[in-house]
């Protein structure tokens, strides 16, 4: 879609920008000496870390992919929050108190705090590594996705604006100015989407969701054996026909443009119904309906095809409290814009076509993970292995565990963890309204459905907008930036220091950590142009399960089995990076990215966590029990 | 790494054995309730669509009582250990209850 740059979300968001850097830099300019740049860990107060917990874990996934996710699938968008927040059990009930009392600087720390062996410390750092650097690809994907309408820029344009501004906040004041910038992100994040949500539910439902919402047309056509030849009253010459995914599309020609039409039966009676399309030629040219994109063939899309209040139809129904715009949608029909793909002359055409569905099946699962119409055991697999992954995962992010020794005490972490589950748990409630208000809201881009809760907000005024954008650019700042520090701390404390034994100075380490800050966030830039137009909230899901496979094993097993040695906990993270890896390399999806069939993938599964975590668990217990000498073994589980 | 490691907690927790084991407790519950809820998705996803509170559907309930659960179950899980910790600690029993 062609987006026009609104001036005051320019200037409110590089405003917000200024804000940002400023801070770090008046943080910066306060801890000038080595001692003082390290010192804002342990002193946090568990309020004001728990928000920053919320900042730090509600990342670009949260915030623009399960709202995309839930306006193009509904439920089933919904279940990545459900799935996000329940791992926040397993941290608060499990992990948090007991990291806090191993731990030091890192996760790593806390593996090794009984073993101080080298196979660990290589071991977690790289996962730290590998886990970040998943995790950052998203995010980075979602800052490319939000200059676009904001700024008017290319994708490439947003990855390079955020890995630079994240590069200055690490690389200037650390942890310090990371926490507050989280801080501050988290709180304006959960005020105005609950902002967004309730000028929502105040708007209500309407069958015409925005005044200037565009009219589809539906024509009449010939047939003849089965064949369109031509069409009803309408200056429209028929240019071909052509079969996707079970559904029929028909070429219409007027006035040398091109369009694609959807052929529906309804009781008896054909229509040609009007779909949107993107065309990219032979030649290496993009048409939107036939147009260049500079001549804007395309237009917002998504609304509801009939309401039912109380048994009858109705085109409005005004504000509606939370419960009944739940239960008003279950009752209605929705209209969605499902993707075929086409090949024309040479030519790979994307047409997005309406498609009526019953609120009842938009509201609860099946329409975008497969554990109904057409499912298999390996699609019910998936899915519950998406759901196990998402479980598991959160207490194994390396980003989320530092966070645990930012505060005085474990009874520090653990309240902290407590304010954050609220935050986040009260946020996810309000990811179902952002995303279904956009769903039936008339703004979906069809390109891109990571801009949902964006766009609802821009249909409801500019100023939301703009304040919306920013918060969300400052989304992916606060997590970037999280993981960023993560990461640096993984390669000079855990590699350089620990590992190699290399003597540093305090000073060295900051330095060491300020150059793996700029190579990570380098990384991340390339990656999360390469990656451009994948759902944020997919990546992220990945990136749970390499956490999860990784991680989990060797935390719970150190925690609660007595007998786990270190060669086990080494031999366990390994397993886990590369089965979890691996699986996904090998996927369905990834091979979809390598520009091959889904089928051609030697595995039917694109979650590999239902396989990589319990075969991290196996691992760790084998090789535990095979190296099993008295001086080794974990003594202190549970302690 | 980019901040200075907390100081160590000057008193001795001698609650921690027996909040470990709540809080195993207050996870295994979850997790069967959780578990549920992937089963249910998983195998019945059409039982979903049953409406139970409010005009909504079993999906979103459940859904949004998870998201509650947590909120609940991680609030009595703080009280009850702020209770143990206060017990113990300051009594200087040295022995967990």
């Amino acid at each position: 879609m062609t987006y026009s740059p609104s001036p005051f979300a320019v200037v409110l968001f590089i405003s917000f920008v200024i804000f940002v850097i400023g801070l770090s830099s008046y943080l910066a300019r306060r801890t000038k000496t080595s001692k003082s740049y390290f010192a804002a860990g342990g002193t946090i107060h568990w309020g004001v870390n728990g928000i920053a917990f919320a900042g730090d874990y509600l990342s670009a996934a949260s915030f623009l992919g399960i709202c995309g996710l839930i306006a193009t699938a509904g439920y089933d968008g919904f279940l990545y929050s459900i799935g996000f927040l329940a791992g926040w059990i397993v941290a608060l009930f499990v992990v948090a108190e007991p990291m806090k009392r191993m731990g030091k600087y890192t996760f790593t720390d806390a593996l090794d705090a009984n073993f101080n062996y080298k196979g660990i410390q290589l071991m977690a750092a790289i996962s730290t590594l590998i886990v970040s650097i998943c995790y950052l690809v998203p995010q980075m994907v979602g800052a490319g996705v939000l200059v676009r309408p904001l700024l008017g820029l290319p994708h490439y344009a947003g990855v390079l604006m955020v890995g630079g501004i994240v590069i200055v906040i690490v690389a200037t004041a650390g942890m310090t100015s990371t926490t507050y910038v989280q801080f501050l992100k988290g709180g304006l994040l959960i005020v105005f989407s609950t902002v967004l949500v309730v000028l929502v539910l105040y708007r209500g439902l309407a069958t015409q969701p925005t005044p200037d919402y565009h009219e589809f047309k539906s024509l009449g056509p010939v047939m003849a054996d089965g064949v369109v030849v031509s069409v009803e009253d309408a200056p429209y010459t028929v240019e071909g026909q052509k079969e996707a995914g079970g559904e029929i599309f028909v070429k219409l020609s007027r006035e040398d443009v091109v369009t694609w039409w959807h052929l529906v039966e309804n009781q008896g009676e054909r229509r040609l119904e009007e779909a949107l399309s993107i065309t990219d030629t032979a030649a290496g040219g993009r048409l939107y309906n036939g147009l260049p994109q500079e001549e804007s063939g395309f237009y917002p899309v998504g609304h509801m095809k009939e309401i039912v209040v109380d048994g009858e139809s109705v085109e409005r129904t005004g504000p509606v409290g939370p419960f009944r715009f739940l239960s008003l949608i279950e009752d209605s029909t929705v209209v969605r814009f499902p993707k075929a793909v086409v090949m024309d002359d040479g030519n790979r055409v994307q047409v997005y076509y309406q498609k009526p569905t019953p609120g009842k099946e938009v509201m609860r699962p099946g329409l975008k993970f497969k554990v109904d119409k057409g499912s298999t055991f390996w699609t019910k697999l998936d899915f519950a292995s998406l759901m196990l992954a998402l479980f598991l995962g959160t207490s194994a992010l390396p980003h989320i565990l530092i966070r645990y020794y930012t505060v005085p005490s474990p009874k520090c972490a653990r309240k902290s963890t407590i304010v954050a589950i609220a935050a986040i748990g009260f946020f996810y409630i309000l990811t179902l309204y952002m995303g279904l208000g956009a769903m039936v809201g008339g703004v979906m881009d069809v390109e891109s459905n990571n801009m949902a809760a964006p766009l609802l907000a821009k249909s409801i005024g500019v100023t939301l907008f703009a304040v919306i954008c920013a918060v969300a650019f400052a989304t992916i700042l606060g997590t970037v930036s999280g993981l960023i520090v993560a990461a640096s701390g993984a390669v000079a404390h855990d590699l350089l220091d620990r590992y190699m034994g290399i003597g540093m100075s305090d000073r060295g380490k900051v330095l060491a950590g300020k150059i793996a800050a700029i190579a990570v966030g380098g990384l991340a830039i390339v990656l999360g142009i390469l990656f451009k137009g994948m759902n944020v909230s997919f990546l992220v899901g990945l990136a749970f399960a390499v956490a999860a496979s990784a991680n989990l094993p060797a935390i719970m097993m150190l925690l609660f089995w007595k007998r786990t040695t270190a060669k086990g906990v080494a031999a366990s993270i390994l397993v886990g990076v590369v089965s979890a890896m691996g699986l996904i390399l090998l996927s369905p999806s990834m091979f979809e990215r390598y520009g091959m069939t889904r089928d051609a993938a030697p595995i039917a599964l694109d979650q590999p966590g239902i396989i990589s975590i319990p075969l991290s668990f196996i691992t760790l217990i084998v090789v535990s029990l095979l190296t099993q000498k008295k001086s080794e073994t974990a003594v202190t589980a549970v302690q | 790494m980019l901040h200075e490691p907390a100081p160590a907690s000057p008193d001795k927790d001698y609650a921690c054995d027996r909040k470990a084991r709540l809080g195993l407790k207050l996870f295994w519950i979850y997790c069967i309730i959780y578990a549920g809820f992937v089963a249910l998705n998983t195998m019945a996803p059409k039982v979903m669509e049953a409406r139970v509170l409010f005009g909504m559907n079993l999906a979103a309930v459940y859904g949004f009582g998870l998201i509650l659960l947590a909120i609940g179950l991680g609030l009595a899980y703080n009280a009850l250990c702020t209770a143990f910790e206060d017990r113990v600690n300051n009594g200087q029993t040295g022995k967990e209850g």
